[in-house]
């Protein structure tokens, strides 16, 4: 890549210069993912510079790229051998970086079916709050040498650490891909996509819009139409932009002024009893909720079926966006960021006020 | 450790026995000697050491007040599901409490439509599938050892098997666990939905080996029974076309439900044990198992025995029906006993490389191996790299364990020089402690401690495994510099 630059040296001066002010930092990738997590302020640390695919072997499955490559960019690669991300990283912007995407851990319609970004992280270089470059995990798929520090940052907000190298498992992209849609209940929907994933069927995504069912099929195209025979259905004309709608958040439901929930649910929960307007995605374990019930009563809903909700967009940024942790779970996340960042320098507040 | 064991031990033991028995029924306490002796040592035999107690706790209250009570008096613990692991991770601690988890062996809920089960740490592996199998589900990871090692050590451990490729290790395969830690806290991570807030601990606690919180519940997921499963042998006279066609089958865009290798030694001994129909001339034999749905099965199978002949494999069956695959599978999963059948004992290895190296480490291993005079063969997950070279050695004879550590150190530093590393499935232990000193640098060892810090301040559960301290590595390393030569002070116990 003609455009590779490693900014290591300079990320980690700003490191270290933050470390002996206090000041804390933010650290951006491309952006597109700034509205997520709590708002907070500091000075800026721009990983986006640090960019360029590192190695890429398509016989190994496995990339290694700088956290600021864009995500297309990524992508873009891989599609050349025919490869992927399984995991369906939600871009949520044209400047979406790999960094950004593996740092709030989000996935998308496949993550049922495939895994989610966790599950694909194989290792990963950063910098610690100590201003040093420590890499963990490492290329290969199976390894045990040492604490998952890879996993641990995935989702963990920049929060531990800057994002320097990230390695993945990448897969081959199916042969083929249907997509079926079938008119239902919200309850009937729920039943039967947990029905489906009680089989053996190639799915790879089923999301319900509160009256069509979308379930998406893949593989050999032999086994896509056995299962095409199974689960039957009108077949979907223009899947693939109804699929990147749902996981760019440009489907119709996305739009309007009420805050966008996320509540994570066990995926047969029948339909939660909240005031608002549902978009249930990965086979009824990930639903999205357009309302303005109060927060409380919202997490009080999810929490009582075993799940939890976020404010994903909207409402007050300032208050928390993430589901409260149980007090000795919260005081172990104290005690963690401590031993990866003492000074508090990455992020601070981004996940938890006191965090 | 400088102090003379026998003036202090029985003394600190009557004191601890004191401190156990007012949270613990008496029959949760073992103390003699005898019933001791069963819990000296793991899979991992060569090494063995008495612990000063064994508790055997029955409800995760009695687990929290021992640890209490533990850290309380400044008493290390190491737990301990089956005992099967293979790097001296439930090796006890002299000075210590073994808390074994055996009676934490029931599978408290089945949630047949969210797909997940309920199980406590002791509940065996393969109880869980046979468990669920009447609802048409599955547990994926299958360790070869799945009809004796218990859940918990899978998690401890983050232990793979044959169909790990496709379905991942055991971290991709739970959704929450509760542990206790070293001053008694119960915490929960994951929960009953896909995903939990804030750090991803579920990651974290898998495979950090006892070092961080004792595992009392696991939720793991269930999957559906693949349709079909089918499975292809292929014979080579070339290790390496063997692992060219594990590449090519990679790059035709296969994802293979399991794509095992093992070489001709292997081969020899797993015939003439289970008699699987093995070719016993061929220089290597692949396995490799298609499932899912029918008809994606015979599509692939017929890919998978055109790519298998493009590189030059010398024969290819596809079983004929279930009883053969099963066959075929058994000789590859009776592998570890069969080549203990060839040599008084032997010595698993668990390094991880880059597909592509295969070939060269293979070729590297044989040289090694001439050089050392110790015969080694070789079985493994070819499909994600994870090797598994077996040394053949006589423990009886003096010096030969140590010359096993020594080709075994080297085995594993050339994993780590192609790009691999230490331990794929078995974890670091007490086996892997001094490479560890090769695969990490100061400062990535110094984190590791601090986030064990944030777990366990006063390093008492399970110490002196799997991250060594830096002093140890300063000493190790120069070892190295010296040649190697040096008595491994791990030994003398033998
Ligand atoms: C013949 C044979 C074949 C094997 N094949 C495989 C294989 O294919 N794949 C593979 O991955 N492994 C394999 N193993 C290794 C071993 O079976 C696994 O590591 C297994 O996960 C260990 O489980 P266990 O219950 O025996 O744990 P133990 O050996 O009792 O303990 C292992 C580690 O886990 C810790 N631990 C145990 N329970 C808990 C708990 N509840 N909470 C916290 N820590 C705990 C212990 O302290 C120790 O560090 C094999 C072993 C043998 C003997």
């Amino acid at each position: 890549m003609n455009d590779a630059y490693d900014s290591s040296k300079e990320l980690r001066a700003l490191v270290c210069a933050a470390m002996h002010s206090g000041e804390p930092l933010q650290i951006s990738g491309g952006g597109s993912k700034s509205f997520y997590g709590r708002a907070t302020s500091g000075t800026c640390l721009a990983a986006h510079s640090h960019r360029g695919i590192v190695s890429y072997d398509a016989c190994e499955l496995v990339l290694t790229a700088r956290a600021g490559t864009p995500l297309k960019q990524v992508e873009a690669v891989l599609a050349e051998r025919n490869q992927m991300l399984a995991f369906e990283p939600p871009h949520l912007g044209q400047s979406a970086t790999l960094g950004g995407a593996i740092a709030t851990g989000l996935s998308g319609p496949r993550r049922p079916y495939a895994g989610a970004a966790r599950d694909f992280v194989l290792g990963v270089k950063l910098i610690n709050g100590q201003g040093e470059i420590l890499s963990f995990g490492g290329q290969v798929m199976k390894n045990v040498a040492g604490y998952d520090v890879a996993r641990l940052m995935v989702g963990a907000l920049g929060t531990l650490g800057v994002l320097l190298e990230i390695s993945l498992k990448v897969l081959p992209r199916p042969a083929t891909e249907l997509t079926l849609v079938q008119h239902r209940t919200p309850d009937e929907a729920i039943e039967v996509m947990n029905i489906w994933a009680r089989r053996s069927l190639p799915l790879s995504g089923c999301c319900y819009d509160g009256d069509r069912l979308y379930v998406r099929l893949c593989g050999a195209g032999s086994a896509v139409r056995a299962a095409h025979d199974k689960i039957g259905g009108e077949v979907l004309a223009n899947a693939h932009e109804f699929w990147q709608a749902l996981r760019e958040q440009r489907h119709a439901f996305f739009d309007g002024p009420l805050p966008l929930w996320r509540i994570a649910v066990p995926p047969a929960q029948p339909p939660l009893d909240l005031s608002g307007k549902w978009l249930i995605d990965w086979g009824g374990a990930q639903r999205w909720l357009k309302s303005d019930a109060d927060a409380a009563t919202i997490r009080r809903a999810a929490a009582d079926c075993g799940g939890h909700a976020t404010l994903f967009r909207g409402g007050d940024r300032g208050g928390e966006i993430f589901h409260p942790l149980a007090p000795e779970l919260f005081r172990l996340h104290r005690r963690i960021k401590n031993a990866m960042d003492p000074k508090h320098i990455f992020n601070p507040g981004r996940m938890y006020s006191n965090l | 450790m400088s102090t003379p064991i026998i003036d202090v031990r029985p003394h600190k033991r009557r004191e601890l026995i004191a401190v156990l028995r007012r949270v613990l029924p008496a029959a949760a306490l073992l103390s003699e000697q005898e019933d001791l002796r069963p819990y000296e040592c793991d899979g991992l035999s060569a090494y063995r050491e008495l612990p000063m107690l064994v508790a055997l706790p029955e409800t995760v209250e009695q687990v929290r007040a021992a640890l209490a009570a533990c850290r309380e008096h400044g008493v290390p613990v190491v737990a301990r599901g089956a005992g099967t692991g293979l790097s001296g991770g439930a090796l006890p601690d002299p000075n210590g409490l073994l808390l074994s988890l055996a009676k934490f062996n029931r599978i408290l809920e089945i949630d047949e439509n969210n797909r997940t089960a309920r199980v406590q740490p002791g509940v065996r592996n393969l109880a869980i599938s046979q468990a669920v199998a009447p609802l048409g589900l599955y547990y994926a990871p299958d360790p070869s050892s799945q009809i004796a090692c218990s859940i918990g050590g899978n998690v401890a451990e983050n232990a793979g098997g044959i169909h790990c490729l496709k379905y991942g290790l055991t971290v991709h395969n739970i959704q929450s666990l509760q542990f206790v830690t070293m001053d008694g806290s119960l915490i929960t991570v994951g929960g009953a939905a896909l995903d939990a807030p804030g750090y991803d601990l579920l990651a974290f606690m898998t495979g950090s080996e006892g070092l961080l919180g004792v595992i009392v519940e696991i939720t793991v997921k269930l999957l559906p029974r693949p349709e079909r499963a089918q499975v292809v042998l292929a014979a080579f006279d070339d290790v390496e076309n063997a692992g060219n066609a594990v590449a090519a089958i990679i790059a035709a865009g296969i994802v293979p439900a399991g794509l095992e290798m093992m070489d001709n030694l292997a081969i020899r001994a797993a015939e003439q044990f289970v008699h699987a129909g093995y070719p016993v001339d061929a220089a290597a034999i692949l396995l490799c198992e298609l499932d899912g749905v029918n008809e994606e099965v015979s599509e692939q199978i017929l890919q998978v025995r055109e790519i298998l002949k493009q590189c030059g494999a010398t024969e290819s069956h596809t079983a004929r029906d279930e009883r053969e695959r099963t066959l075929f599978w058994a000789g590859r999963k009776a592998a570890f006993p069969a080549v203990g059948r060839l040599a008084p004992d032997y010595y698993c290895m668990d390094g991880t490389i880059p597909r592509k190296h295969l070939a060269q480490v293979l070729r590297r291993i044989g040289e090694m191996s001439a050089d050392a005079g110790l015969a080694v063969a070789n079985v493994f997950h070819a499909g994600d790299g994870n090797l598994h070279p077996l040394i053949l050695y006589d423990a009886s004879k003096p010096g030969d364990l140590g010359r096993v550590e020594q080709l075994g150190g080297r085995i594993l530093e050339l994993c780590v020089t192609v790009g691999g590393t230490i331990t794929g499935e078995h974890g670091v232990g007490v086996e892997k402690i001094n490479q560890m000193c090769m695969q990490f640098p100061a400062s990535a060892l110094a984190q590791f401690h601090a986030l064990k810090h944030a777990f366990d301040p006063d390093e008492l559960l399970n110490p002196g495994k799997a991250v060594p301290t830096l002093q140890r590595c300063a000493e190790h390393g120069a070892m190295h510099v010296h040649g190697g030569n040096l008595p491994f002070p791990d030994l003398e116990r033998f």
